[in-house]
């Protein structure tokens, strides 16, 4: 009686995670971009108080854009305002509470000199009657976007408890079918897709770009002369220095928290790809595993204690990590038979990975905070997608997913509930890495 | 062009036994064949102007043998049908000191791109480990993976990825 009522329950434990999971599953998958109920607001189009009739940038519309693109908040069309105030002093609540929204921006450009402006902007609470932020910010035509990002950030972070990342970049790889071949490309671009700024073309893959924490290089691998190497390049300059070309494999660097090392897989005259630390000045490696079995994608804890990686080992694909001074490699993962390309959160809460689920790679996540939490929640529906990336927020992730024939970039909160795809440009997208905060 | 060649029998046999291949090669029995050896019922050719042990047998040539080797899904062991083509590059760089090999890995494009890459590195190691065991000097053979970056067929599906997890034998000199 005992051991029947015990097995009753267990199968009932087990019914019921059965039923949540495909719950779960049904829901995200339905999802696509309104995965929460978003939040009315108001950006009111900015004053202009300057020489000429044309202000040099909409930033409203930039703040807007950002806002709706996060999937959190729903601006109001300018043509639904009842009044377009530009300082604080012109706000009625009432007019904005008829219209239900639940907070209003206003802000004006001023002219301050030739190549000179300032931007102001005021955050109030419809329903609270008061201002929640405001700043005047100087800015140049060169800095002004950059301005207007920033200032999305401070209202969504405001609104949201969680830090924007509107004023950051994304670097992703494209191949070009040509009719001599394919092109590989290199890009950086803000976040929204603006100012894409090719930084590497090549006839040969170009693969895994990594930002270093300061945001100002990308460590890349590059098949020039139809061999691996390892570049470090200096965005703003374009030199780029050669750190490791050996025999063998020279791949999936990934700089150290404090920018000083790279975690690079090295596979030698024999091919074991193995994980291998670098100093980057001297270029001395250490190796840390030595296992015959692929070791490859290593990242580094964001406290620098750990690598994670990927090592078949076990027969398949799984995660492992190793402490960064050496030692014997741990599992993290035991869920499925495929979990591949780890990235933690910038906030160590959270492991990325690819995971192969019911026949599809999908970007999951695991809770690395709460030990009895370690199933993997799995994030994306595609049937390839790969690269996840931590905004450096936490909150969110890039990837990679693929639309008919092409690669196209996806985002998706770390909690699974707001998906967008990015609008795709030419040609075959691939490796997205968002970069750290950038220094204004 | 087909050439006809005085083999060893002795290499044969090696060449066999490194391709280790379970059961689908006919007689004469890989598993019963020594090395320097008699193979089955050679004796029976009896050729006058030939030793014991010897044969005429023939011996393509390795650009007729073609330069790709193709692999299963999540394998890097060499298929039996491709023994032959490794052999017959193995036979030239051994005879030509001067030729040498660069092996190029791929594979299929589905799963995470730096493992592929390690993926195609072995499969390309199948190649170069059996290209050694048949004659080839390590510093004849060069090996690099592409992992998925390179496919030869563009395409989501099992056909594109059988002619994708592949080893390419390029010469390079």
């Amino acid at each position: 009686m005992m051991r029947l009522n015990v097995r009753l329950r267990l199968f009932t434990i087990l019914l019921v995670s059965i039923l949540m999971s495909d719950f779960a599953v049904a829901e995200l998958d339905i999802v696509i971009t309104d995965g929460i109920k978003r939040r009315p607001i108001a950006i009111v189009p900015f004053g202009w108080e300057g020489q000429g009739a044309e202000v040099p940038l909409d930033v409203a519309k930039i703040i807007s854009d950002d806002l709706s693109r996060s999937g959190r908040f729903a601006p109001i069309p300018v043509e639904d305002m009842l009044q377009k105030p530009t300082d604080g002093t012109g706000v009625d609540f009432d007019d904005w509470a008829i219209l239900g929204v639940e907070a209003v921006v206003v802000g004006k450009v001023e002219q301050t000199g030739e190549n000179a402006y300032n931007v102001q902007f005021q955050l109030f609470d419809v329903f609270g009657r008061d201002q929640l932020v405001g700043y005047r910010m100087p800015a140049s035509r060169g800095t002004m976007r950059r301005v207007s990002h920033r200032t999305a950030d401070m209202i969504y972070e405001e609104l949201t408890g969680i830090k924007g990342v509107f004023d950051t970049k994304v670097a992703y790889v494209t191949a070009r079918s040509q009719a001599d071949g394919k092109l590989f490309s290199l890009t950086v671009a803000d976040q929204d897709g603006e100012n894409e700024n090719v930084i590497m073309e090549s006839r040969n893959p170009i693969m895994s770009p990594a930002w270093s924490p300061d945001s100002r290089r990308l460590a890349y691998v590059s098949f020039e002369n139809n061999r691996s190497s390892i570049f470090v390049q200096t965005l703003r300059t374009g030199n780029r220095i050669q750190v490791s070309s050996k025999a063998g494999i020279n791949g999936a660097p990934a700089f150290s928290p404090d920018g000083r090392q790279l975690v690079l897989t090295l596979g030698g005259v024999d091919g074991n790809p193995d994980i291998h630390v670098m100093d980057i000045s001297s270029r001395q490696t250490r190796r840390l595993t030595t296992h015959r079995a692929i070791d490859t994608e290593g990242s580094w804890s964001p406290d620098g204690k750990y690598i994670y990686f990927t090592s078949d080992r076990s027969g398949g694909p799984q995660i492992y990590r190793v402490a960064a001074s050496g030692g014997t490699p741990e599992r993290i993962t035991f869920e499925g038979s495929y979990n591949a390309r780890p990235r933690m959160s910038p906030d160590g809460t959270r492991l990325a990975m690819v995971h192969l689920f019911q026949g599809n790679y999908r970007i999951a996540v695991m809770d690395m905070i709460d030990e009895k939490r370690r199933d993997l929640l799995v994030l994306s529906a595609g049937q390839q997608d790969e690269s996840p990336s931590f905004a450096p927020n936490s909150d969110t992730l890039i990837y990679a997913t693929r639309a008919t024939k092409n690669g196209v970039l996806e985002t998706v909160t770390a909690d699974g509930l707001i998906r967008q795809t990015l609008a795709p440009g030419s040609g075959d997208i691939r490796e997205p890495v968002w970069s750290p905060f950038q220094r204004f | 062009m087909p050439q006809h060649k005085l083999v060893i029998l002795g290499l044969l046999a090696v060449l066999m036994a490194g391709c280790g291949s379970k059961d689908t090669i006919p007689d004469p029995d890989p598993s019963e064949t020594v090395p320097g050896g008699d193979i089955g019922d050679m004796d029976d050719y009896g050729n006058d102007g030939l030793s014991s042990g010897e044969e005429i047998i023939y011996e393509p040539d390795a650009s007729e043998m073609g330069n790709v080797v193709y692999f299963d899904y999540d394998s890097s062991e060499l298929r039996t049908e491709d023994t032959d083509i490794v052999a017959s590059h193995a036979r030239q760089l051994s005879m030509n000191s001067s030729l040498s090999v660069r092996l190029e890995g791929h594979g299929d494009e589905r799963g995470s791109r730096e493992y592929n890459i390690g993926l195609g590195e072995r499969r390309a190691q199948t190649v170069r480990r059996l290209l050694l065991i048949q004659g080839a000097s390590a510093s004849q053979v060069s090996t690099v993976s592409f992992g998925e970056e390179r496919p030869a067929v563009e395409g989501s599906n099992e056909a594109a990825y059988s002619q994708n997890r592949r080893v390419e034998i390029t010469y390079t000199n």
